[in-house]
């Protein structure tokens, strides 16, 4: 016996994933502790104050939202799971969102939390693919997007079968892909499924509070069921043995053990604390470790007035590219603003005589982790107020003219985060906010009692996030009793 | 426990795992999956909460029994009965 802590579970990481396998694991008992490195929970969906003023990153919206009623989707299965009552989130629904393709945006395809609405647009825009488009999406609805050990296949490939314009297939992998893919140019069909109905067969919503408000209910659920939590303390090293985590030496030099460890951190994060030395795989000899290669970019403006004010009060989030064919792929350069999405979250329908306090306008592109790293301080700086102006202006495309100066005026403040922003706060290598290209959808590591959960298992977006860890926490520990 | 007793233990917890669902006219010989909206998560929960506040154990050969709510009160009952008495 030793007088070290020991819990049943210990977890790194108080992001979504962390948290909600936390919560079913201390509901039915168990002796757990999360460890976080920062002094905030959410990971890659938290938020951060400047000046008073609160910037949430991340969450643009929620996806898979349906009305209450609708059952058997990923939102009820999470809230079930977490026994969360509807009205806990209160899930405020998005007025309506754009695909928008050309250089002014000429071939749009709105969608809302209505299909049916994006499917007559479909019809109208593409009448000659509608029929493909009705058997592709037939095609999603019945795949067992579920399963953990489905054989990987490729989502163009699929597509293709259904639908014969370029245009028309890029414009659906737009926001599928910008809101959870790992992998360039392509997705695991798998993945596909899985965001088509987050996005189209489900939807957009949000708290009027935003993220803060998921995060204080899964807090407050953590808490209730006992559950512990150690902020400012990360983990920087598991120690094995005979195949085995056989204990966590934290941050500062203590050292906990624990029966099982979940990591949310990510497969090479999580295989660094393991070995001494180990460095990621860029080469892609190992593919198990590879880092993934997509990284962004998000500008966040702050408007001294609501967006309709300007004009742009219709529409939630804007998916846009101006590109000949959409290239979802590492850029080139440090950023490539020829595509990103815009989120204006004062757009969601938060009810009579309510909204938020100020306008926010954000835009997020793909960015390059390389060239960003190796800035010195002042560059840094420099480049992003070069790159800050490149990515709004762009945008600024898509959405109604509104001149420089009116911007200026109505503009109270910006901020930006980069690729190096991401490392640093959330401890992904390479800037990776979706992670590695490959899942390991069983979450199983090469040791027996340690277990991965959240972006590289591969259950996307916020509700992807949270139900990845609580399909670990059941499939892993509690159902083996 | 009377069996009557033990399908409003059975229905308590089902209202407090799944509390989106009507259990105003659950049918006691009908499956509760012909009836209610539950899938093995939700089972896997009944079987849990089991656990959890009544110290009952149900092994997973055993799943099958808790299909209706007469089949989990002939399954139970007797599980509730042979428990030690609460001093």
């Amino acid at each position: 016996m030793n007088t070290r802590s020991h819990y049943d579970v210990a977890i790194i990481g108080a992001g979504m994933s962390g948290l909600a396998a936390g919560i079913r694991l201390a509901h039915f008992g168990k002796k757990v502790c999360i460890f976080e490195r920062h002094n905030a929970v959410g990971g890659l969906n938290s938020f951060y104050s400047i000046a008073g003023r609160k910037f949430d990153v991340g969450l643009h919206a929620m996806t898979n939202f349906v009305r209450p009623g609708v059952k058997g989707t990923p939102l009820t299965k999470l809230l079930r799971q977490l026994r969360i009552e509807r009205d806990e989130f209160a899930l405020c629904e998005q007025k309506q969102s754009r695909i928008a393709f050309g250089p002014r945006g000429e071939t749009s395809l709105r969608f809302t939390n209505d299909f049916a609405v994006l499917e007559a647009e479909v019809a109208a825009r593409f009448p000659a693919q509608i029929d493909g488009f009705r058997a592709l999406t037939a095609a999603v609805r019945s795949y067992d997007d579920v399963s953990l050990d489905a054989q990987p296949i490729s989502a163009r490939e699929v597509v293709r079968r259904h639908l014969a314009d370029p245009l028309l297939e890029d414009m659906l992998f737009c926001p599928l892909m910008y809101y959870g893919s790992a992998t360039e140019r392509d997705m695991e069909f798998g993945q596909f499924v899985i965001m088509f109905k987050a996005l189209f067969l489900e939807g957009f919503a949000r708290p009027f509070e935003g993220v803060r408000l998921v995060l204080r209910v899964l807090l407050e659920k953590y808490r209730a069921a006992g559950g512990e939590r150690r902020m400012k303390c990360g983990v920087k090293q598991i120690v094995t043995r005979e195949g085995r985590a056989t204990a966590l030496v934290l941050d500062s030099g203590e050292e906990i053990t624990a029966d099982h460890v979940i990591s949310s951190i990510g497969a090479p994060e999580t295989e660094r604390l393991c070995r001494a030395g180990f460095t990621p795989d860029r080469s892609g000899l190992n593919p198990d470790l590879q880092v993934g290669r997509l990284s962004f970019v998000e500008t966040i403006t702050i408007l001294n007035r609501q967006p309709a004010a300007l004009g742009w009060g219709s529409d939630t989030i804007i998916f846009f590219n101006d590109a000949e064919r959409f290239d979802y792929a590492r850029p080139a350069g440090r950023v490539d603003p020829r595509s990103g999405v815009i989120c204006l979250p004062n757009n969601f329908d938060f009810g009579p005589g309510r909204e938020l306090s100020e306008g926010v306008f954000r835009v997020t592109c793909l960015a390059n982790y390389d060239p960003w790293a190796a800035l010195p301080e002042e560059a840094y700086r420099a480049e992003k107020a070069r790159v800050f102006a490149e990515v709004q202006r762009s945008a600024r495309r898509f959405l109604p003219a509104v001149d420089d100066a009116t911007l200026a005026d109505a503009t109270l403040t910006t901020d930006m985060f980069t690729p190096r922003t991401i490392t640093k706060f959330t401890g992904h290598f390479g800037g990776a906010i979706y992670g590695a290209p490959v899942k390991h959808r069983q979450g199983r590591t090469a040791l027996s009692n340690l277990y991965l959960c959240g972006t590289d298992q591969g259950f996307l977006g916020i509700v992807g996030a949270m139900l990845s860890g609580i399909s670990m926490a059941n499939y892993h520990i509690l159902q083996r009793g | 426990m009377t069996k009557d007793e033990c399908k409003q233990v059975v229905l308590e917890i089902i209202a407090d795992i799944a509390p989106d669902e009507d259990l105003s006219n659950v049918k006691p010989d009908v499956r509760l999956r012909d009836q209610l909206q539950l899938d093995s998560m939700d089972f896997l929960d009944i079987v849990m909460e089991l656990r959890k506040r009544h110290s009952i154990e149900v092994p997973e050969k055993d799943y099958m029994q808790l299909a209706s709510l007469d089949s989990c009160a002939e399954y139970l009952t007797p599980k509730f009965n042979a428990l030690p008495a609460k001093s």
